[in-house]
């Protein structure tokens, strides 16, 4: 059963998700079910949040008159109003629109920026990887939401509308990304680079971009899901807490869940548990659903690439020490 | 032949990388081992303020983003002339890094506080937050990684598993609010905020030298109710950041237990009718700390992020919550003096883990 999933490394096999799914034994199974049922439960609701939602994200008002603040959940407001008169219900749905899109900018943008620099950087190796080397390894090192948070001053002053203020958050993700895909890509790349098929490749004359996207990149994503699962989770952590500290989204362009948690600071401690608990709920699950799949994958993949996960995340600081040793 | 390749490759990268040092013929000697660790921290340090640096000016002076549309442009112009901010952005540059080494980090634009002076008391009460939470991290995370590694794949180990993902995926200003909505406002047990009674905060600035770590100032002041009080505060902050990163610690500790547990030394103690328990306890539990210690170094990066979200929770008047004031009153000065500053703090917390992991295991030196 390993050797049918290094039979076909690419991206592709794994997405259907049918043979993880059929390798999947008891509770582990129960883990994996439970995680792409959550998110096929935010993917459907980010798709319908329009027929869903009984309100607009926006709405403050009716054909019955205006909402009123903070009233208690029941009634016309399943799950009550917020402190500026906004339908909870309805803007914890459209929430999960803005999540889906900033996850899904936010991660295709980083992992074609790392997956480039990282193919390069290890392939023609040489000064420009050395500096690539220790830039990402001192932006890994940082603090990623502080990362995100100048990043976001940067690119919008810290106050935005709808695409301005997605494009904000995607971004900021992204360049706090961009190093792991970065530093997985690269160690890939060098290791294959030596494999007897790319001399082969480069001996018949294949050019080497064909080299590095045919030979060496096909073989190299194999750890790339797992890690795309991991910030798939971490992208929507890191967009809460842009929202929190009040880089969100106005909440006239869009409904974003840390922009209402940071709302319901002060509702919470006057027993107001409506603002709070469902914003929150929503996050946790689908932080939840994603890594539960994450956590599984990660178990169900062959044994080489579980030992390769864990020399990952111990290796703190492996390829500068790598790099120290190329000079010594 | 797949299980080989396995175990080929199980030693960490250290490990394989203090092999080819061997192979080069030097040994393991701390003292070498530490000066090039301390000389590493300097480009990352390097890069990090440059990159600040730049970042931070490519929205224009500062001056501008704080006061601009607030005072008439030929002021504004003069103000900016003043601070130097008209120059060539090399120049404030080179000025601006100059100033870093005599450890200055400047003055707010906002309030006219020297940065230094800010980071240094509000530094305080993030440090007392982050012990708080390390505390909670190592008293919940690594027992339970360890039992879950003792149970690995039975119920308790799914559940605690499950549990972990749990912490993990809560953000830590949700598990704040919620904490607070149950101890604070429903139970009333503990105080909604703050890092103690406005009471216990007068007593507090009456010292001599206050540490501003509320803890080692409440012991000095001798009250038993300041004690009290800074503890009573302490505790939900320090739940909601720390939980978050047991959460990282168990799964951390149950997947290097677990790998360590499959070696052949275990296995050869294993068959000597060592019993299970004591296996994970001292035969695959220490051997396994390396790469956790490693890691560790990395979650005080995270921690550190937390701890910003926590103090905007618990209006835990640290520097996270400073920060995201001036944030909020557009100082940029601040901000960046503010963001080198925990820049630095990060590199060099990563440096002194890496020198205890060597301290640990003689085979992490170069």
């Amino acid at each position: 059963m390993t050797t049918s999933s290094i039979a076909k490394p690419t991206i592709w096999s794994r997405l259907p998700l049918l043979r993880e799914l059929k390798q999947s034994v008891g509770w582990q199974r129960g883990m994996l079910v439970a995680g792409l049922v959550i998110i096929a439960i935010f993917l459907l609701t980010a798709a319908f949040a329009q027929g869903l939602a009984p309100f607009g994200y926006s709405q403050l008002s009716d054909e019955n008159g205006v909402f009123g603040a903070q009233l208690p959940p029941g009634g016309r407001h399943l799950l009550g109003t917020t402190v500026g008169g906004y339908d909870v219900l309805s803007r914890v749905i459209w929430g999960a629109q803005t999540a889906v899109l900033v996850i899904v900018i936010a991660v295709a943008l980083s992992v074609f920026a790392g997956v480039i620099l990282g193919l390069v950087s290890g392939y023609f190796g040489g000064w420009l990887d050395r500096v690539l080397v220790v830039v990402a390894d001192a932006v890994y090192a940082f603090p990623s939401l502080l990362l995100a948070i100048v990043m976001s001053i940067v690119i919008s002053g810290g106050r935005s509308g709808l695409f301005t203020g997605l494009m904000a958050a995607a971004i900021s993700i992204t360049v706090v990304f961009i190093p792991q895909y970065f530093r997985v890509i690269r160690s890939e790349t060098v290791r294959m680079k030596s494999e007897a098929f790319v001399e082969s490749a480069k001996v018949i004359g294949a050019s080497n971009a064909r080299v590095m996207f045919r030979h060496v990149l096909r073989n190299s994503t194999r750890t790339l899901p797992l890690i795309l699962t991991l910030n798939a989770s971490e992208a929507i952590l890191t967009l809460a807490g842009l929202g929190f500290l009040g880089f969100g989204i106005e909440p006239t362009a869009a409904a974003e869940w840390g922009f209402d948690l940071n709302k319901s600071i002060s509702d919470v401690a006057a027993g107001i548990w409506w603002t709070s608990i469902f914003p929150g709920t929503a996050i946790v699950l689908v932080v939840l659903g994603i890594t539960l799949v994450g956590e599984s994958l990660n178990d169900l993949a062959d044994p080489r690439l579980r030992t390769r996960h864990r020399a990952l995340a111990s290796g703190a600081g492996v390829s500068d020490v790598d790099e120290l040793e190329e000079d010594l | 032949m797949m299980t080989t390749t396995a175990v080929s490759e199980a030693p960490d990268p250290e490990i394989q990388s203090d092999q080819s040092a061997k192979s080069k013929g030097s040994g393991g000697k701390l003292g070498r081992y530490i000066i090039i660790r301390l000389l590493l921290i300097l480009p990352t340090v390097f890069i990090l303020v440059s990159m600040v640096f730049l970042l931070m000016h490519l929205i224009g002076d500062p001056i501008t983003a704080a006061l601009g549309g607030r005072l008439p442009p030929d002021q504004l112009a003069e103000r900016i002339h003043a601070a130097g901010y008209d120059r060539p952005i090399f120049i404030q540059y080179f000025e601006y890094l100059g100033q870093l080494f005599t450890g200055n980090f400047g003055t707010t634009l906002t309030t006219n506080q020297q940065i230094s002076q800010i980071v240094f008391e509000k530094g305080a009460a993030t440090l007392e937050l982050a012990f708080y939470a390390l505390i909670v991290a190592f008293i919940v995370g690594i027992p339970l990684g360890m039992l879950a590694a003792y149970l690995r794949d039975r119920w308790p180990d799914a559940m605690l598993r499950v549990v972990a993902i749990l912490f993990y995926a809560t953000p830590v200003f949700f598990a704040g609010l919620l904490l607070k909505l149950v101890f604070s406002v429903w139970l009333k047990v503990l105080p909604v905020n703050g890092r103690a009674s406005p009471r216990t905060e007068l007593n507090l600035q009456f010292l001599d030298h206050p540490t501003n770590i509320y803890l080692i100032d409440a012991l000095r002041t001798g009250n038993p109710a300041d004690f009290g009080d800074v503890l009573a505060h302490a505790i939900l902050p320090g739940l909601a950041l720390g939980l978050l990163t047991a959460g990282i610690f168990l799964r951390l500790v149950r997947l290097n237990v677990i790998g360590t547990l499959g070696q052949d030394y275990v296995d050869a103690a294993r068959s000597r009718g060592v019993r299970e328990f004591r296996l994970v306890r001292k035969h695959a539990y220490k051997p396994a700390l390396v790469p956790i210690i490693t890691v560790i170094g990395l979650q005080i990066a995270l921690l550190l992020g937390g701890a910003i979200l926590t103090e905007t929770t618990f209006e835990w008047k640290g520097l996270g919550f400073t920060l995201v004031e001036f944030i909020k009153a557009r100082d940029f000065v601040a901000v960046q003096g503010i963001v080198v500053f925990l820049a630095v703090v990060v590199a060099v917390t990563n440096f002194v883990v890496d020198i205890i992991a060597a301290l640990i295991d003689p085979r992490v030196r170069y």
